[in-house]
């Protein structure tokens, strides 16, 4: 077994454990913390599944970001749904035997690296050209870019000029995840590829990538519009009521 | 000073102008005085040690509101709302963009509340809390008007308007406050009104306007005052007793509640619809101002509130009375129950006075002269707080539906703007928010420019001649900046003026 292996090991083992627990801790804190005031952007859904159906229409499709602006919709949407197909192709290497559905999805993964890319140069050209996106844009919000863009790159390097042993590397993550460590094969462009998914898997909990659990808990876009029907209350503002 | 306000050129084709950074570093409000502050309970003054109250301040509002925590964590910098804020495209101050409003306070929360932030702050855009950080946070905190445009826009529903009042809620708590809204909540504690108007002027006022509908229509139109007993507290903002164009609208309700034939009041104590505790993003001063209505009701023992047209109030009314004191439906908790077994429950509480007067002529109960308004060619401007923070009837939208279809009964002649510029993608009048005063000119006239825009197109090729609004903010707003867009001030008035010139009374007695 290789020192690289084992570093590997260790990485992902790590990665995984920030990814999951820094999540799990965001989302408990999100959920703990209360929303006082009733704040549904308005015209907002009357009924819980009218704000389901706000809710998956704005997560699946960027209902929003459609209205606001058509060239970063476009950009923005192209790469994650791309990126959601590329997640369920990889699946494969973490699944055996492989479900059905991830077999059928395989051809169209492989095409959405490209999309990916695609989006991602689109995003970063906006960032640059457009005079009001520069000047909001921090470091971490190229890097970000950047990040996302190499991982995809070093993804189909393998692919397409430099493949790596895939079996190989299907076998060390079962190993992973059954705690019966196999080696990794040596290939430099497989290291960056792992190296900075690793990276990617521990800023998320900590850095914009939160967009992704904040979502689902925006008081704007999760809230019922119902304020006069139903007397909504936190705990603490209940407080008040009793002084 | 005001010699030098000019409107900025209208645009050829509304795309999105170039920034100019520290456009409008130097226009902030007035900063209220100690005896302003310490009136409704905030320190007077910035004082040593203001740095550490801050940052704690800002970790009790973390814990309190899920909205702000999530909206610092979730902006990913897209800019989708960048080109949103009437501000900026009036401005072109890339500080009155709503991320790089919010990126005020996220700079600070990143830096004293996130691991990458106190580990790498350049790398994330982190800044220590300075003096400069926060008199930016004054300047550009008081160039939002809070009406949520951005919000509609955003992929996460990121509302600029919940980081503003945070951010005023901060400056409040270390003494640096502003004069125009916190005088203003002073006042209302004291007086019962945002004008600082007494009972017996109120009294009087009100005889006044009785006497001149009588002798403009013949009719005894009754204007009551804190009469118990009434079957109606119709609450309105102060502006609409002796304001124009307001008080035509509150001729306006008092001819329909007359029609109608419905007992209603007015109340000295809870004269006044308006809550500048939004406007400073405090929950108490919130709460301590709606309780005056909710006291005014269980004293009076009327069965209905409705509130007359105010954008911001009845956003506070529709969407927060019921949770800060009670005045709706559903309450289970001895408080609630209280006041909501008194209330008749069959109708909407509270109501608009639009969804009173819609209802009653959807069942026929008035009947209007359509003619009497066709002088006038009409538009409506949807006023910021109904459009994108309350409801009105029973289905979403119908705050867009139901002024709308009042106005079509009342008016033969009626013709929409752009329709980027209405309903919830409304532009703000350029002065909601707590910005509604004179040493903001300069930023509520650049503020104005959209819908000054979409204001000119239907003038130009429609022959606009009245915009209508239910808003007592953007009333005084627009009288004020109209005429800097070469337009007459009183092209604007109320939904219920138009109800007003319509309506028949029926024969004198």
């Amino acid at each position: 077994m290789s020192a690289a292996s084992i570093v590997f090991a260790l990485l992902f083992y790590a990665a995984t454990a920030v990814l999951v627990g820094g999540l799990a801790w965001r989302i408990a804190d999100y959920a703990r913390t209360p929303a006082p005031l009733k704040i549904p952007t308005t015209p907002a859904p009357i009924t819980r599944g009218g704000v389901a159906l706000r809710m998956a229409r704005e997560v699946i499709f960027f209902e929003s970001l459609f209205k606001g602006s058509l060239w970063t919709w476009l950009f923005g949407w192209l790469f994650h749904a791309s990126l959601a197909l590329v997640l369920a192709r990889h699946l494969r290497y973490f699944t055996e035997p492989v479900w059905g559905w991830v077999v059928l999805v395989q051809p169209l993964g492989v095409l959405a690296a490209f999309g990916m890319l695609a989006g991602l140069a689109g995003l970063l050209a906006r960032r640059v050209l457009v005079d009001r996106i520069r000047y909001i844009s921090t470091p971490s919000d190229y890097l970000m870019l950047v990040l996302l863009g190499l991982i995809a790159v070093s993804g189909l390097l393998m692919k397409y000029v430099a493949r790596t042993d895939v079996v190989a590397v299907k076998a060390y993550f079962l190993g992973l995840m059954r705690l019966d460590w196999q080696p990794l094969p040596a290939d430099p462009v497989l290291y960056v590829h792992l190296g900075l998914v690793a990276a990617l898997m521990i800023v998320f909990p900590y850095s914009k990538l939160l967009h992704a659990p904040g979502v689902f808990f925006s008081p704007s876009r999760n809230q019922v519009d119902n304020p006069r029907e139903a007397r909504h209350l936190s705990p603490w503002a209940a407080r008040l009521d009793r002084s | 000073m005001a010699a030098e306000i000019k409107a900025p050129p209208l645009r050829e084709f509304p795309s999105p102008p170039p920034i100019l950074p520290g456009a409008m570093e130097k226009s902030r409000p007035y900063v209220a005085s100690d005896k302003i502050q310490q009136a409704i309970g905030f320190p007077g003054q910035l004082t040593e040690g203001w740095e550490q109250r801050a940052i704690t301040h800002m970790g009790e509002m973390l814990g309190k509101y899920r909205s702000l925590k999530v909206f610092l964590d979730s902006c990913v910098h897209c800019g989708a709302c960048s080109d949103k804020c009437h501000y900026y495209i009036g401005t072109q101050d890339p500080k009155n963009m709503p991320v790089a409003r919010q990126d005020l306070m996220r700079s600070v929360y990143r830096r004293y509340f996130t691991l990458p932030g106190k580990l790498f702050p350049k790398l994330v855009g982190a800044r220590d809390l300075t003096k400069e950080v926060l008199d930016d946070w004054y300047t550009y905190y008081n160039q939002c008007s809070e009406c949520r445009r951005c919000s509609v826009f955003c992929p996460y529903g990121i509302d600029t308007a919940e980081v503003t009042m945070v951010g005023r809620e901060i400056l409040d708590a270390v003494g640096y406050g502003q004069k125009y809204s916190n005088e203003i909540i002073g006042k209302v504690h004291r007086v019962g009104n945002n004008l600082g108007l007494p009972g017996p002027a109120l009294a009087d006022t009100l005889t006044g306007l009785e006497e001149d509908i009588k002798e403009e229509t013949g009719v005894d139109v009754r204007m009551p005052l804190d009469e118990a007993g009434a079957e109606v507290l119709l609450v309105t903002p102060s502006a609409d007793f002796f304001a124009e164009p307001h008080v035509d609208s509150l001729i306006g309700y008092a001819k329909v509640f007359h029609a109608a034939g419905i007992r209603w009041t007015l109340s000295s104590k809870a004269s006044e619809a308006g809550n500048f505790g939004l406007f400073i993003g405090n929950y108490e001063q919130l709460r301590a101002i709606a309780l005056r209505i909710r006291e005014a009701a269980l004293e009076l023992g009327v069965k209905r509130i409705i509130v007359g047209e105010c954008g911001h109030a009845w956003r506070v009314a529709y969407s927060f009375w019921n949770t800060l004191v009670g005045i709706g439906a559903g309450g289970k908790d001895p408080f609630a129950v209280q006041l909501q077994s008194q209330l008749d429950l069959r109708y909407r509480q509270p109501m608009h006075i639009c969804e009173f007067t819609w209802d009653l002529i959807e069942r026929g109960a008035l009947k209007f002269d359509k003619e009497a308004n066709d002088h006038r060619v009409v538009t409506f401007h949807d006023s910021c707080n109904v459009a994108r923070a309350s409801r009105m009837g029973d289905h979403p939208g119908g705050q867009f539906e139901i002024p709308r279809a009042i106005i079509r009964a009342v008016a033969n002649k009626y013709v929409e703007m752009a329709p980027d510029t209405t309903r919830e993608k409304t532009f703000c009048c350029g002065g909601g928010g707590g910005l509604l005063t004179d040493e903001l000119l300069d930023l509520r006239v650049k503020g104005a420019l959209p819908r000054m825009e979409s204001l000119r197109a239907v003038a130009d090729e429609n022959g606009v001649n009245f915009m209508a609004t239910i808003c007592a903010i953007c009333k005084a707003q627009f009288t004020k900046v109209l005429p800097y867009y070469g337009f007459k001030m009183n092209m604007v008035g109320g939904v219920h003026q138009l109800v007003s010139t319509a309506i028949r009374l029926g024969t004198p007695h």
